[in-house]
């Protein structure tokens, strides 16, 4: 671990590999979490089955090359997949908990997570799997910093998705009645939206975004039925530390953990990359709980 | 009888731009029964909440008894013997009337063995009485949760008045209840407030109410504190007649 | 004491001799229903939603696995030193974790230990000294094979009962009227005076310390610790406590020890004919009975027959 740590100095161009792969992965990690932030601050639930949401995305991109599709194709196929899984689970259980206390709806996304991870498995099992997209990769530095391109090419996608759905929110009338809907549910009812159907596209959507996410975690990186506990917990971090509502500081803090995780993952070895997001997620969370309590205590 | 209670000395308190209250100093004192009126939002619940802490406050003082309490928490304000009520009102929704008043009772020793121990039996006959006085006797065994809303009212005033506090901060008290059952509960204040010995500063757009208890009435309007006074004299005040009807 | 508790308590002490080849399974029936009573503590009493309360099981087996190995006594007392060693261990978890989370209100809450839970359970799958990924063997019982069961059987009973019967105590004190009041309104509660995180750290030490005990046991009693899959297994027994308490009714004394009886009956009789889709299932059956079913079979009993069914722990001043 010391070792790992020591090599950082001696050769600062790894620094360079992991803040570049990074960043990369942060993408990925802004647009699962941007779907959270679209629930979470329009529905005021907590969807703890979001990281499912990925994986699931991540799994139909698999299908599709089983098909013997270009991988590409998965991704617009994953977002209209998940578009319609989404659609399905509000239609089913979403809609029931939508108005209930927020524990009622933790638990029933908890349900709806640990349903989804175990199905996957029973499917296509607990192996990990990948796909190769052929397109080759890139070295830079004498080989010692590599990027693959297909990380690139997701990268650019999370962004431009990230884009049309910020553009979708501000200027379509259905992203105006969201925003309507997310500020005051009874008035948005009162001026004749149907909040139902608001919270159906909103939750369908925030499945669909994810699951083009999932695509491009399959491709340049792996899936297994069970990553999306971490991508949920990864979400809830981002969101926490940015504030709902609050784009710039999803995508600072989205950039800013895949790097930490990336760095954590190379100091501390990979096997407690998972370990370090989790406990992490609690350093922030009682950091914030902390900054809040002295707000209370203390005059500013 | 004018040892004074509670002070509160130029305080101000802002949320982002909004300035809610502004240089506001009020007095209380021991066993008197002070009023609080002023628009809606003009920040009067504000000013409770400043009081027992549930927020900082920007500026100024609040002292209790001669003891500073602008910095201390909530429960810790509490403990002093200044309680209040909330405008919308907060029981334990899911344990009965009689549980609600069982864990308002204060501890005589805060130590590990009361608070573990069964609860004493010695209790129960004085919150049965409690529970009578404010006229909820036939439904102690009931959950709170599912009284009326007046009904919720009173018995959050009956768990206040348990507790024994010296200061009691009512938000609008006579909100939601029955205008029938309204003299009522003039007549409980007063018991409360002469016979228990507790003082009491009331938040009240009744003001038939307010001035037949009151024996001080300050006034607010946009933050800021507009007049003082006994009853009369605001009664017959210019600027607050303008203050609530929107004269300019 | 009324007549059921003495027919249940019978019951209990018949049971390994009428049902001879159900014995561990038996034994296992009394760690569900102390995993079930000890996470209603916080979810069902208290209204704090763990998704972690594994955590404490987990430490409790670690601690009375390595105690076992290294302490070098004979058999008995490392395990029962073990078992109570693992319930202070976990209670000293409980004071630090609890002061770092439990001033978070409701969901931070639930989603930190969610994440606290998973944590663990990575650690301890990267740690040496407790044997990493591939985890722990305790120690062989020393006596015939028939002998373990049933003394595992009466040994697990004894606990429950101590957890049953302390249980049963604090929801009649004050402190069972605070964490209740917690649960209803905490602005209210600490309006009122209540230091609402010195309960709150209390009521998961109490939490703590049944499971880290047991958890020593129940370490024993399957004899292989894996760090994933049985010490801080999220997707078995911490979910289980959850899915138990909140069928039996969440909130009530007995409601978390019929849940755990109803849900281990189902599991052994049916659970195998699932075919490996038990996960599956699991995860359905608690979508299923969070929207349909919330007020579980006590609540349900309640609300059809409020006379018969409205148990002592709503009306502490007419229990005797």
């Amino acid at each position: 671990m010391f070792d790992n740590f020591m090599i950082l100095f001696d050769a600062p161009v790894f620094s360079i590999d992991l803040l570049v792969n990074g960043m990369l992965i942060g993408a990925i990690f802004v647009l699962a979490a941007y779907g959270m932030a679209l629930v979470w601050g329009v529905m005021n639930i907590i969807n703890v089955a979001q990281g499912e949401f990925v994986m699931l995305g991540g799994y139909v991109t698999l299908v599709v090359v089983k098909l013997g599709l270009n991988p590409l194709f998965g991704i617009p196929i994953s977002a209209l997949v998940l578009y319609a899984i989404g659609w399905l689970m509000y239609r089913s259980v979403i809609y029931r908990v939508v108005d209930r206390d927020v524990f009622t709806s933790l638990l029933a996304t908890f349900g709806i997570s640990i349903l989804l991870a175990q199905l996957t498995n029973q499917v296509f099992g607990a192996n990990v799997q990948t796909i190769d997209t052929g397109l080759g990769t890139w070295y830079f530095m004498n080989g010692d910093v590599t990027v693959a391109i297909i990380k690139v090419i997701a990268f650019v996608l999370a962004v431009f998705l990230g884009l049309v759905l910020w553009l979708f929110l501000k200027k379509s009338r259905t992203g105006q009645a969201i925003r309507a809907t997310s500020q005051n549910p009874r008035a948005a009812r009162i001026l004749g939206i149907d909040t139902h159907r608001i919270y159906a596209t909103t939750y369908s959507v925030s499945a669909a975004l994810c699951g083009a996410a999932g695509s491009l975690v399959v491709m340049a990186w792996a899936v297994h039925p069970y990553i999306g506990l971490p991508y949920t917990v990864r979400s809830f971090m981002v969101v926490i530390i940015a504030g709902l509502g609050n784009l710039p500081g999803v995508i600072m803090a989205g950039l800013g953990l895949g790097v930490a995780e990336n760095f954590a993952g190379f100091i501390l070895g990979t096997e407690f990359q998972i370990a370090f997001v989790f406990l992490l997620m609690i350093a922030v969370l009682v950091w914030r709980n902390f900054a809040l309590r002295r707000q209370r205590k203390y005059l500013k | 009888m004018s040892t004074v209670l509670l002070h509160v000395a130029s305080v101000s308190k802002s949320f982002g731009g909004v300035e809610a209250n502004r240089d506001i100093s009020l007095t209380v004192n021991e066993g008197s029964i002070v009023g609080l009126i002023g628009p809606n939002g003009s920040g009067k619940t504000t000013l409770f909440n400043s009081i027992v802490g549930y927020h900082p406050v920007d500026t100024g003082s609040i002292r209790f008894q001669n003891k500073e309490i602008t910095r201390l928490l909530v429960p810790d304000i509490a403990r002093l013997g200044l309680l209040r009520t909330f405008q919308q009102t907060r029981i334990y929704g899911k344990m009965s009337c009689i549980q609600n008043m069982q864990i308002s009772m204060p501890l005589e020793e805060h130590t590990l063995r009361s608070v573990f121990k069964a609860l004493p039996k010695k209790d129960m006959q004085e919150i049965e009485d409690m529970l009578a006085f404010v006229g909820l006797h036939s439904k102690r065994h009931l959950l709170a949760g599912d009284l009326s809303f007046g009904q919720q009212k009173l018995l959050e005033f009956a768990m206040a008045l348990i507790a024994g506090p010296k200061l009691l901060l009512l938000d609008e008290p006579t909100a939601g209840i029955n205008p029938t059952l309204i003299n009522g509960l003039i007549d409980r204040l007063k018991v409360a407030n002469q016979e228990l010995g507790i003082t009491l500063l009331i938040i009240e757009h009744n003001m038939r109410v307010m001035m037949n208890i009151t024996d001080h009435i300050y006034c607010l309007a946009h933050g800021t504190l507009l007049a003082e006074g006994s009853p009369e004299d605001i009664q017959n005040n210019q600027t607050v007649i303008d203050a609530y009807l929107g004269a300019h | 004491m009324k007549i059921y508790h003495y027919i249940i308590l019978l019951l209990a002490l018949a049971a390994p001799f009428l049902l001879p080849d159900y014995r561990t399974q038996l034994a296992f029936l009394w760690v569900m229903i102390i995993l079930a009573l000890s996470w209603d503590i916080l979810g069902g009493q208290m209204g704090y939603n763990s998704f972690g309360n594994i955590i404490f099981f987990g430490i409790g087996m670690y601690t009375c696995a390595v105690f076992q190995r290294d302490a070098g006594l004979s058999y008995y007392p490392a395990l029962l030193l073990g078992m109570g060693l693992g319930g202070i261990v976990a209670m000293l978890s409980a004071v630090i974790l609890g002061n770092a989370l439990l001033g978070m209100r409701g969901h931070y809450f639930s989603i930190g230990t969610l994440g606290l839970s998973i944590a663990a359970g990575e650690l301890a799958g990267g740690w040496d000294f407790i044997g990493a990924g591939s985890g722990m063997t305790t120690p062989m019982f020393p006596g015939a094979l028939g002998d373990r069961d049933i003394f595992f059987y009466f040994l697990f009973f004894a606990w429950t009962l101590v957890t049953f019967i302390t249980l049963r105590w604090l929801y009649r004190s004050r402190f069972g009227l605070a964490i209740n009041a917690i649960r209803d309104n905490e602005d209210k509660a600490e309006a009122m005076g209540i230091y609402t995180t010195r309960y709150k750290v209390v009521a998961w030490i109490i939490s703590a310390l049944f499971l880290g005990v047991i958890g020593g046991g129940a370490g024993n009693i399957i004899g292989f610790i894996d760090p994933k899959e049985v010490a801080f297994s999220g997707s078995t027994f911490g979910v289980w406590m959850i899915l138990m308490a909140i069928t039996g009714g969440k909130g009530t004394l007995w409601g978390p020890v019929i849940g755990a009886t109803v849900f281990h009956i189902t599991q052994e009789l049916f659970w195998t004919l699932l075919l490996g889709w038990q996960r599956v299932a699991l995860g359905l059956l608690i979508v299923l009975i969070v929207l349909f079913f919330p007020e579980g079979i006590l609540g349900w009993l309640r609300q059809r027959y409020p006379q018969r069914f409205a148990a002592n722990s709503i009306k502490p001043d007419q229990a005797s």
